[in-house]
């Protein structure tokens, strides 16, 4: 532990060393939920704000696996150190790029670095843009499939056809995100090369759907229906209506909507499930991906993963993200989605969509 | 102990300063009134503009020289930006840019950057749709954060959230209710930690409170309820139902909640008289202003609306060049609005049917709430913020 007299004399010497930084740098670390931690972290960041700027990497690196609050005070010290060294240009470019290159860092520090870069090295941002196609962060994806795009574009106006094929197919196959792949599907299906869009996210379409089951004053949601005890896909059961059965649905939506209006009709205050079984593979970190705009509840493999009770105030795609862990081999998937009393036309829905990918949103398929 | 008369003219002119500051939504009070002595007036034009990197339709804050502004950039909006800018000459003074840990979707209209920061004067509490929250002093060090969707993980609004924080006594009183998980949390200015967090009715609700004799009043689909907020035990409930959109008007005296149309209420500990009720008058999406012996209601026609403070019985209607998602406030006799169309209005309240005596075409689309401060008005869009003079 370095003594108060030697952090005075750092401290007056204007800038805070490398080797100073670790506590303040554990301080920020070690910040919770409803505030833990906030005090430490508050005198750690004043600390950490007068580092050199070589520090930078060693604070980069610090917001690797940190939870997303600490990222954040460890993303606004960066921003202050960096400030400085930019305007005395003397940020450390290379160890910055080093980091940026370095994919066993975090996305999250990884994007911030490739910020620095483009502030204060335009040009050497520019040359690593076409390597981070693959990249495990969406967000930098972004960047190449941006330029992979305008390029097809262009080749378009010049009337060179083939190049703006390749150009756009090679910029889907790095999409991630909904508005660029929305934009590349388009232009593919234009140039006469549709692609397979739920291929592309890995929406899950075939499942078993059982319904009505009532919901009137809202209390489906949180009442324990015989298929959140037990998956019995032979089962009868007494519903809302009468007695209901477990049917199959696939759906043929591109952004793969389960849709309980098809088979059962624009019912209101009615519950219903859908069940599906996943073969992963290998076992593995996974996010279950869901859009809903009814109440809804997810399980995987029998546990409760979670649970949101609000009706129609919209949905999108990735609206939810939920880290999972699948398991090798068949994994059960059951979504509850409830349907309120609401007649206005936009309370009409009674959907869901789902998809199984990893962080960087790459599908994951089905192994059969 | 008596002071020497030096630091009496020290600390009278310190209080006219404070008093020049637009601390939060609706600035003084959330009033929507300036309590400054220099008043803008009405020939108003562009002193300056900044531009903003992201969206937002908060409003700027102004302590002192600085104007703090929120916006929200990114293709899901998750850059959380604040800036300060020296009200002097629109010059950038800092920026930090987070990241948003709560869901940030919104309907397209509004965006992340919703409600309103607000400031004790020393430090800045800037809150966004995804309900993450950073505090900071004057000159940008981040003071502490929190997380409010990451710790309580079904506090969202798939619309987006606006409710807009106030501050007094060393609490800051946030509203994060919707249809799920609908809380009010009074946290602890100097530690960021919760001093009260409790349940607030399971409706969407874009509100924001007001302060009422040291109570705060959070208004609901369900009414509007004073709470303490060191404790946030309730002093006093109104449980007749209230607006979702726009918030009540307060003065010393009373406060008139949109519910009904617009309700007078005198709150007392443990009691809610109500002084009068007036159904005609229906708020849009702004709220309602008391100045001097009139409330002022923009209705969702764009007419302004003049009633009795003593009865709501209604004086004039004078039709504002709209639509309006912003609401209007007040300095002097005059009233400023800014239309989605970016029409900003000068309104002399004075007049015998009230009159528009300016505008200013500031050519985009403004959502927000203008800004009053040391006789300039603030306002800005998704791109700029403008300081008028």
């Amino acid at each position: 532990m370095k003594s108060p007299v030697l952090l005075g004399l750092l401290f007056a010497s204007g800038l805070i060393s490398a080797a100073s930084l670790e506590q303040p740098l554990a301080d920020l670390r070690a910040v919770q939920k409803e505030g833990e931690g906030n005090e430490k972290a508050t005198a750690a960041w004043q600390q950490i704000v007068k580092a050199d700027p070589a520090a930078l990497p060693e604070i980069l690196a610090a917001m690797n696996g940190a939870n997303p609050l600490a990222e954040n005070w460890l993303r606004a010290a960066i921003g202050v150190v960096a400030d400085q060294a930019i305007a005395a240009k003397k940020l450390p470019v290379d160890a910055v790029k080093a980091f940026l290159l370095d994919t066993k860092n975090s996305p999250a520090p990884r994007v911030v670095a490739f910020d620095l870069l483009q502030h204060a090295e335009p040009k050497t941002a520019e040359k690593l843009t076409p390597g981070l196609l693959e990249d495990p962060s969406s967000e930098l994806r972004r960047h190449p499939v941006a330029r992979l795009t305008s390029a097809g574009d262009e080749a378009l106006a010049q009337g060179k056809k083939d190049a703006a094929l390749a150009s756009y197919q090679q910029a889907m196959k790095g999409a991630r995100d909904e508005d660029q792949i929305k934009d590349l599907a388009k232009k593919l299906k234009d140039l006469g090369s549709p692609v397979d869009l739920p291929t592309h996210f890995g929406f899950v379409r075939s499942w078993k759907l059982i319904a009505p089951f009532t919901n009137v004053e809202r209390k489906g949601f949180d009442t324990v229906f015989p298929p959140e005890e037990k998956i019995d896909l032979g089962a009868t059961y007494p519903g809302k209506n009468g007695d209901v059965k477990w049917t199959d649905f696939t759906s043929t939506d591109e952004y793969g909507q389960i849709d309980f209006n098809k088979p059962y009709t624009m019912l209101k205050e009615v519950t219903g499930y859908a069940y599906t079984e996943f073969d992963s593979a290998e076992e593995r970190d996974a996010q279950i991906r869901l859009g809903c705009k009814n109440g809804w509840k997810v399980w995987l493999n029998g546990r409760l993963i979670f649970a949101r009770d609000e009706y129609h105030r919209g949905a999108k795609l990735d609206q939810y993200k939920l880290p999972v862990k699948l398991k090798k081999g068949k994994n059960q998937i059951l979504v509850k989605c409830c349907q309120n009393e609401q007649t206005e036309t936009w309370t009409v829905e009674w959907q869901f969509q789902l998809r199984l990918c990893d962080d960087t949103g790459t599908a994951i398929l089905a192994a059969k | 102990m008596k002071l020497p008369l030096t630091l009496l003219t020290l600390a009278a002119l310190c209080g006219t300063s404070a008093a020049a500051d637009w601390l939060q939504f609706r600035g003084p009070n959330a009033s929507a009134v300036s309590t400054e002595a220099q008043a803008p007036g009405p020939k108003v034009a562009i002193d300056w503009k900044a531009e903003l990197p992201g969206r937002g339709l908060s409003s700027p804050v102004v302590v002192g020289d600085k104007v703090f502004v929120t916006c929200s950039s990114g293709p899901d909006q998750s850059n959380l930006h604040v800036f300060c800018f020296s009200a002097t000459d629109g010059k950038k003074v800092w920026e930090r840019v987070m990241k948003a840990t709560g869901r940030t979707m919104s309907h397209n209209k509004t965006s992340v950057a919703a409600p309103t920061p607000c400031s004790d004067g020393e430090r800045i509490f800037a809150i966004y749709s995804s309900n993450d929250l950073f505090a900071f002093d004057l000159a940008g060090n981040l003071l502490w954060l929190r997380g409010l969707t990451f710790d309580y993980a079904n506090a969202s609004n798939s619309l987006g959230m606006s409710s807009s924080p106030v501050v007094v006594d060393g609490t800051l009183v946030v509203q994060a209710e919707n249809d799920s998980e609908s809380i009010a949390v009074g946290i602890d200015t100097a530690t960021g930690k919760n001093r009260w967090k409790k349940e607030r009715p399971k409706a969407a609700n874009w509100t924001s409170a007001v302060v009422y004799k040291g109570a705060v009043a959070l208004q609901s689909s369900k009414g509007l309820t004073g709470v303490n907020p060191r404790s946030g035990a309730v002093e006093w409930d109104y449980t007749d139902g209230a607006a979702t959109i726009p918030s009540s008007a307060v003065t010393q005296d009373a406060i008139y909640v949109p519910s009904n149309g617009v309700t007078a209420l005198v709150p007392e500990k443990g009691a809610v008289s109500q002084l009068w009720r007036a159904s005609g008058l229906k708020p849009g999406t702004g709220s309602p202003l008391v100045l001097g012996d009139s409330i002022y209601v923009l209705n969702g026609a764009g007419v302004l609306v003049k009633a009795a403070l003593s009865n709501g019985d209604e004086a004039w209607k004078l039709r504002l060049k709209g639509p309006f998602s912003g609401s209007p406030v007040a300095a002097g006799k005059y009233i400023y609005i800014v239309s989605e169309r970016g029409d900003f209005q000068v309104v002399d309240t004075t007049a015998k049917e009230g009159e528009v005596v300016h505008s200013v075409e500031l050519k985009d689309t403004l959502l927000c709430t203008p800004a009053i401060s040391n006789g300039a008005v603030y306002v800005r869009s998704d791109k700029a913020l403008w300081k008028l003079k």
